[in-house]
């Protein structure tokens, strides 16, 4: 493996990469692209290993996994596990895969990863709120135009950029 | 012809190697923009690095110009492909939500599989909180659940709202995008800092940006001037695909099916008379509705018909069978799933009814009731009704 790694691609020459893959997806699944509706797949799958009468009561978990269903035995887990190869592949070409935290300069890597957690918590929360992810709702649905998804990424960003100045001490260089 | 429908093709294991295989390039054009690196992720919160931008919107406008060149040149069917519902105010708040969980994690959830992909330990954590999140959602659902289910359209298209054609979209689109890479460009020449965004792995000359913008620009021109088709050349480009349904009979359905279908609460029965004005007033079955065929090729009137809930059948009627035949093909080819056609329209409606009786009382013929169906042997009529549905793989976010 390479010690420095290589520096990243054009980011418009990545978007082609990503459009092409997307167009793919369309062309021979008729969907997008996507990850919550596999993550929330696997949540149900976790609590129903260790509270399976639960999962048969909360409705939104009921519906992926309740009785005999397997919540697991779905496409999206498919989609999950190919994206999770090919961030490997990917970076371990380019020698960068490797153990690290990223993190700003001014906060501690205890801290880091606890940001990391509670913002994960949020994106996991409204990502359900929303019925997709940015791969699932902002660039599948934005490819065909859906307006809810052109909605739902202006939100995005304006959300982002609502609070950055807020938490700039977790990013400063 | 597109979209392939890929799990009947190579069955379900092979329909979920292509899953796979479409994840992997997924992952590697994320890993490629350099998103498996938090930094440069929220970097475009503070202008100093636009990767997410340009890679997104590169990657939406190339898909969009590819679905709808080949959905203009016919070897695409638009009307197949699973587009997002909307759901306007869950999405927008939703949105918001994401946003700050964006900033303060550092991570949508397909960078983070990416990010832990490459034993990034804090993608790692930010996953685990994803899925978390998931299921406190799940927990707190039932207290507004009615505002999570509201402001819903089936299929809502940025050019629907606009009142636009798709080609006129698309253009916008396009010309909207290069705007905003422009933006990105100047902007990060001012804020840019020197952690991340510098180098890429090759440059690319100012000319050739302006070559692959003209490029953009003209197949979205192209896209604009060529059209998407209408329902009558649409049924010429798909014929091959949705012929054998009418010529084998398997859409033709028989009075007594319709009666029984009509008094079974696991089916919604839309129907469409195509039959003369007057005619339709003199009799009509109950709850249909008297269209023309022109009627047929208006998208907003179709609408309806292509955003029935999954029990939903449209079954329509006409004084000729081959009028029925051709409101089948233009709906077809616009998407609508359970589709069939009354064989031989009313003609042996008051043949079949008209002298019989229930429990002693002569019966309603504009709906007749179930009890009907008795005065028949089993064997009168073959059933033809499937419930399909269109969602193939659709919810992958969801």
């Amino acid at each position: 493996m390479k010690k420095t790694p290589n520096p990243v691609k054009n980011p418009y020459f990545a978007g082609v990469i990503l459009g092409i893959v997307l167009f793919a997806a369309y062309a021979l699944t008729h969907s997008g692209l996507g990850a919550s509706g596999a993550i929330g797949r696997i949540q149900v799958s976790i609590t129903k290993l260790f509270w399976s009468s639960h999962v048969d009561k909360v409705g939104t978990f009921a519906a992926l996994g309740a009785g005999d269903r397997n919540a697991l035995d779905h496409p999206s887990l498919f989609l999950l596990l190919g994206t999770f190869a090919g961030g490997m592949i990917s970076a371990g070409l380019n020698g960068r895969l490797k153990v690290e935290i990223f993190k700003g300069s001014k906060i501690t890597k205890i801290q880091r990863l606890f940001f990391a957690l509670l913002g994960g918590l949020i994106m996991g929360y409204g990502a359900r709120l929303a019925r997709g992810c940015t791969s699932g709702q902002a660039l599948s649905g934005g490819a065909v135009l859906s307006l809810g998804s052109w909605a739902f990424m202006f939100s995005v960003f304006i959300g982002g950029y609502a609070i950055a100045y807020f938490v700039r001490r977790l990013w400063a260089d | 012809m597109l979209p392939i429908d890929i799990s009947i093709l190579l069955g379900k294991a092979g329909g979920y190697l292509v899953f796979f295989l479409i994840g992997t390039g997924f992952g590697v054009s994320l890993e490629l923009a350099g998103f498996g690196d938090s930094r440069r992720l929220a970097a475009q919160f503070y202008l100093k690095d636009m990767t997410v931008l340009k890679t997104m919107f590169t990657g939406i406008i190339v898909a969009c110009l590819l679905i709808f060149l080949a959905s203009g040149i016919g070897w695409l069917d638009f009307s197949q492909l699973a587009v997002n519902q909307t759901f306007l105010w869950p999405g927008i708040v939703g949105g918001l939500i994401m946003g700050v969980g964006f900033i303060v994690g550092g991570y949508c959830p397909g960078t983070s599989i990416v990010a832990t992909a490459s034993f990034k330990i804090d993608g790692l954590f930010f996953l685990v909180g994803t899925v978390l999140g998931a299921g406190l959602f799940g927990e707190t659902l039932p207290s507004f659940e009615n505002f999570w289910n509201s402001s819903f359209t089936e299929r809502y298209l940025v050019s629907d709202w606009l009142g636009w054609s798709i080609g006129a979209t698309v253009f916008a689109v396009i010309l909207m995008a290069l705007f905003m890479f422009y933006g990105a460009e100047k902007v990060e020449e001012f804020f840019r800092n020197k952690g991340t965004g510098k180098a890429f792995s090759w440059k690319i000359t100012r000319r050739s940006y302006i070559y692959g913008a003209a490029t953009l620009v003209s197949v979205a021109a192209l896209i604009w001037i060529i059209g998407q088709p209408d329902p009558i050349r649409k049924w010429k480009i798909f014929e091959s695909q949705y012929a054998s349904q009418l010529t084998s009979k398997a859409v033709f359905i028989h009075p007594l099916e319709y009666v029984k279908s009509n008094n079974e609460s696991s089916i919604k029965l839309v129907t469409l008379d195509l039959r003369q004005p007057k005619d339709f007033d003199a009799f009509h079955l109950s709850g249909s509705e008297n269209v023309t065929i022109d009627n047929l090729l208006d998208a907003k009137v179709v609408a309806r018909f292509t955003q029935l809930p999954p029990q939903g059948v449209v079954v329509l009627i006409a004084e000729n069978d081959s009028v029925s035949i051709k409101a089948w093909q233009y709906l077809k080819v616009q998407g609508v799933v359970n589709l069939y056609i009354l064989e031989n329209g009313l003609h042996n409606w008051n043949s079949l009814f008209a002298d019989k009786t229930v429990e002693g009382k002569p019966i309603n013929l504009a709906s007749p009731q179930a009890g009907v169906l008795k005065l028949f042997p089993q064997n009168a009529y073959i059933p033809k009704i499937k419930i399909g549905t269109k969602k193939h793989a659709g919810g992958l976010c969801g």
